[in-house]
């Protein structure tokens, strides 16, 4: 028996547990990665192989352990302003929009959802830094939520390396927005402190995150199984106002889900939630 | 096809950039230091110039403010590319007319926003 069919019962446990506590689905092949990602924990732990792993996690009750190998297999890759594009519809065009239906009560309310690293919350803060002449007399609030501690801990400091730093952020906001302390850049603190971070697992209910105007989860929900897929479009719904707009990653869609969403007529790969009281069936 | 001329002292780094704009079809050339590339835009104007810092005979900064300076040396949109990565180094770049800044290494996703950025696409 080679070593991969050896490890191939253990992978598919591991990837149970990130299932069951996160969503997200590492399909049969990509179990590789598994072993790739726990390699740094293992050797920490002294443990030789994944079933020893999983063998521990069956035996000790370590929530520690547990939430370190959890938060090992969550995919965090993130980059600023991923997608062009999708940033620049939203900066000349979605919010502009809402800043127009919340002229009278001049209070913006926005939430990255699977923020992972803070990319993209802090994205959105440069947006806003970067036009304060027009949100001058604005109560802007960015929550920033993401299920991995470990990514918040990261996003909460916002120290990047030189190799996360320059992917899709553009050398004249790195310059304004960042401070180099040694090889790392650090976000400034006018820009930190526009944006709150708070764990959040989007597969359960939350009651006090609602009221937003605008919700991005980008390249979140494709991990997720279609069922677990379904949960997070309610409860992504559920946060917004009536009218309110989310943004998906670039290769998701609500579409083929029933959801309380549409898609957004004025703004090509924005979604709606339908104002209250909108039937779900197309009127004839 | 966008005509790009990448300027490095190293053959392999050459290489490797002429791989990555390749696959995002520029038309590429190579110069091996500063001189050598401001003859060719002397000669040929590209649309985008991905410069290194460090080479002989004429650096990339010297090249960029020469660059500038000449006819037509308005038009490409240059990126340096280089291991210098320390603040005053990228803000004598942007000052001398730079429009974007890679710090080596790189990876060709960094590269593609990069040229993105500096309206190079």
């Amino acid at each position: 028996m080679n070593e991969e069919s050896l490890s191939a019962p253990a992978s598919k446990i591991l990837a149970g547990l990130l299932e069951a506590r996160t969503g997200q689905v590492i399909s049969a092949n990509r179990f590789w990665r598994i072993e790739t990602a726990l390699k740094p924990i293992m050797r920490e732990y002294d443990i030789p192989d994944l079933d020893a792993l999983v063998a521990v996690l069956l035996s000790v009750e370590s929530d520690d352990l547990q939430r370190e190998v959890i938060d090992a297999m969550l995919n965090n890759e993130s980059s600023f302003f991923r997608d062009t594009m999708m940033f620049s519809l939203l900066q000349k065009q979605v919010i502009p929009h809402i800043a127009k239906e919340r002229a009278s009560s001049k209070k913006l309310r926005i939430w990255s959802s699977g923020c992972s690293t803070g990319q993209e919350p802090y994205s959105l803060a440069m947006m806003f830094a970067e036009e304060s002449f027009k949100w001058k007399d604005w109560d802007i609030e960015i929550v920033a939520t993401d299920i991995s501690q470990d990514a918040l801990n990261y996003a909460r400091k916002g120290v990047y390396s030189q190799f996360e730093i320059q992917r899709g952020l553009s050398v004249e906001r790195m310059l304004r927005y960042f401070k180099q302390v040694g090889s790392t850049w650090s976000i400034k603190d006018d820009v930190r402190s526009m944006v709150r971070f708070r764990q959040d697992n989007l597969l359960r209910s939350s009651s006090d995150l609602r009221n937003f105007d605008l919700v991005l989860c980008r390249n979140v929900v494709m991990y997720f199984s279609p069922e677990a897929r379904h949960q997070a479009y309610h409860r992504l719904a559920q946060a917004l106002h009536p009218g309110g707009f989310m943004m998906l990653g670039a290769a998701e869609t609500v579409i083929g889900y029933d959801t309380e969403f549409s898609v957004s007529k004025d703004f090509r790969g924005c979604y709606e939630r339908r104002p209250a009281g909108e039937p779900l069936a197309i009127r004839a | 096809m966008k005509k790009c001329l990448v300027v490095d002292d190293s053959k392999v780094i050459r290489k490797v950039a002429r791989h990555i704009l390749e696959a995002l079809e520029y038309d590429v050339d190579e110069a091996a230091d500063g001189e050598q590339a401001l003859h060719y835009c002397q000669e040929t104007m590209p649309d985008v110039v991905l410069l290194d810092w460090n080479m002989p005979v004429m650096s990339g900064i010297d090249f960029l403010r020469a660059l500038r300076t000449i006819e037509g040396g308005q038009g490409p949109r240059v990126i340096f590319c280089t291991t210098e990565n320390g603040r005053s180094h990228i803000e004598a770049a942007i000052e001398a007319g730079a429009n974007e800044y890679v710090m080596k290494p790189f990876d060709r996703e960094t590269l593609e926003t990069k040229l993105q950025l500096a309206g190079a696409e």
